[in-house]
């Protein structure tokens, strides 16, 4: 059974068609990778699934319920969790009290503020410090936390390594090992295709707003991957 | 001099508390609510009714109005300010001004133009007073509504601070858009906080009625008062509204021992400065009004 579903689904800024007719499954336990160049509409894709962007058109479930018009902070309640692209903390607040936050919906489970912190080892010491005050990688160490406190089932991740030193992801996907392991059912966007194709159980590409190649992970050639990133690939779908 | 000082203390807790739910709203809403003054003018007719007709004591009537308040603030933000708000910056302005002729007009028709007070209802409390050493008499009233002021912000600082509500109603003042993605209805969030501002504001339309009289009109000057006084102590910030509304109170009493008309001038006087200077330190009036909170 696949736990999202997007169905013809149309986003628009302003006059821009960011994401067009776009259709896709995602399974439950799945780790899915969403690849494409700046511009395809990944991220706008994410943030209609978390209920941020209003769709012009098509339809998004979860689970079986029709969300596409449900409130962002209700889609967590059911358990989709956005870390958004540049992180989007609390910058007055420190980090502690950007993690509580996430507990707002009051989803029952496991997820508790020490645990974040035995997850990401770096933040212990900076629990009582400013957001602002934190270098990128606890930034993002610290929303993927604030996301994880709301013991999502469906786990929304935009760029984690956007504006990261190559040590500080590798510290990231070394601490988010476990969770992968766990069974949540991931969407990530991944700018690394190396890091894509290791992590996802399936790769999608998406170029102008159209998904243009998807497949498991276990039987794809990187070079699929870069031909369809560039709309070099022949089954591109016509605009 | 000592005695002057004293009373202008005094007089600033009542100004910091007809100024904390205006600087509340502004800090956590960005709104700057200009029927503020009205509103606690309706506060106090509304303990005035009920002591009148029904004979209750206006400290048990706020058992009732100060509820009633709240739900005012709520209904206030989820009909007026919500869709106000998404039309841009000035228009909840020009909403909660045009609030305001409407409540001051409303009340003159309702109770006419006498001037009312509920100095009557609270016995002795009025006049009763409390010698300090060195011949210093301060009025009870004036000392429980200091402690009132200071009790109000410092309870609102601990609910911003440590309740999950507080912290909701901050992440949805900074980022209104990713506090729904962490699971708070924002919209909620803002009409609870304005709920909790205008509760605030209940209780500085019973000091107003309770210290002196009021009439329908009484509003604007109320808000001019909480006005400055939250501007002078740092638009927003809890303990400045406190230091705000002292500074404000102390420059009015020294005003008035100069000159019978130094009590307003000398208030506003001050006000204009510390604004004049604010601004230039922020680098203009856009650089005043984007400051984080």
């Amino acid at each position: 059974m696949s736990a999202l579903a997007v169905n013809s689904l149309n986003l628009h800024h302003g006059l821009l068609h960011a994401v067009r007719d776009l259709s896709l499954n995602v399974a439950e336990g799945e780790i899915v990778a969403l690849v494409g160049a700046n511009g395809a509409g990944k991220t706008t894709l994410l943030r209609a699934i978390a209920g941020a962007h209003r769709p012009t058109s098509g339809t998004i479930t979860y689970g079986g319920a029709d969300i596409t018009h449900r409130a962002a902070h209700r889609r967590v309640n059911m358990g989709i969790a956005l870390v958004p692209e540049g992180r989007r903390l609390f910058t007055q607040m420190t980090v502690e009290e950007n993690l509580l936050l996430g507990r707002m919906s009051g989803r029952p489970g496991t997820w508790t503020v020490d645990k974040v912190l035995e997850t990401f080892p770096n933040l212990t010491a900076r629990r009582t410090a400013r957001a602002a005050t934190l270098s990128g990688g606890e930034q993002q160490a610290t929303a993927i936390g604030r996301a994880l406190m709301s013991n999502p089932s469906l786990l929304l991740l935009d760029e984690l390594s956007l504006g990261l030193s190559p040590i500080a992801v590798d510290r990231l996907y070394e601490s988010l090992r476990a969770l992968m392991q766990s069974g949540t059912t991931i969407l990530l966007v991944e700018q690394d295709l190396g890091r894509a194709m290791q992590v996802a159980t399936r790769v999608i590409c998406m170029l102008e707003g159209h998904v243009v190649l998807e497949a498991p992970t276990a039987n794809l050639a990187r070079e699929q991957v870069t031909d369809a990133y560039f709309g070099l690939a022949q089954h591109r779908v016509p605009a | 001099m000592i005695n002057t000082i004293v009373q202008g203390v005094l007089l600033g807790g009542y100004y910091a508390l007809i100024a904390a739910g205006l600087s509340f709203m502004f800090s956590v809403m960005r709104i700057i609510n200009l029927a503020h003054g009205s509103l606690a003018v309706l506060a106090a007719y509304l303990l005035l009714v009920l002591a009148q007709n029904y004979h209750l004591s206006p400290f048990v009537g706020l058992i009732i109005v100060l509820p009633l308040m709240a739900v005012i603030g709520f209904l206030l933000q989820r009909f007026v300010l919500d869709r106000a708000m998404q039309a841009g910056q000035l228009v909840p302005i020009l909403a909660t001004f045009g609030l305001s002729i409407v409540i001051d007009n409303g009340l003159f028709e309702t109770f006419g133009a006498n001037t009312r007070s509920l100095s009557n209802f609270i016995g002795t409390l009025s006049y009763d007073s409390i010698a300090l050493p060195g011949d210093i008499y301060v009025g009870e009233l004036a000392v429980g509504t200091f402690v009132l002021a200071v009790a109000v912000l410092g309870g609102l600082q601990l609910f911003l601070s440590f309740t999950p509500y507080g912290r909701a109603i901050r992440a949805t003042a900074e980022d209104p858009d990713t506090a729904g993605l962490v699971g708070i209805n924002p919209r909620m969030a803002t009409a609870i906080a304005s709920a909790i501002a205008l509760f605030t504001v209940g209780l500085a339309g019973a000091a107003l009625g309770m210290r002196g009289t009021f009439d329908a009109y009484a509003g604007a000057s109320q808000l001019l008062f909480a006005f400055e006084a939250a501007v002078i102590g740092g638009a927003g910030s809890v303990w400045g509204t406190l230091i705000g509304g002292i500074v404000l109170a102390l420059a009015q009493t020294f005003g008035a021992k100069v000159s019978p008309l130094g009590f307003l001038l000398a208030g506003h006087g001050v006000f204009l400065v510390v604004l004049f200077v604010r601004i230039w330190l922020v680098g203009g009036v856009r650089g005043f009004f984007r400051r984080p909170v």
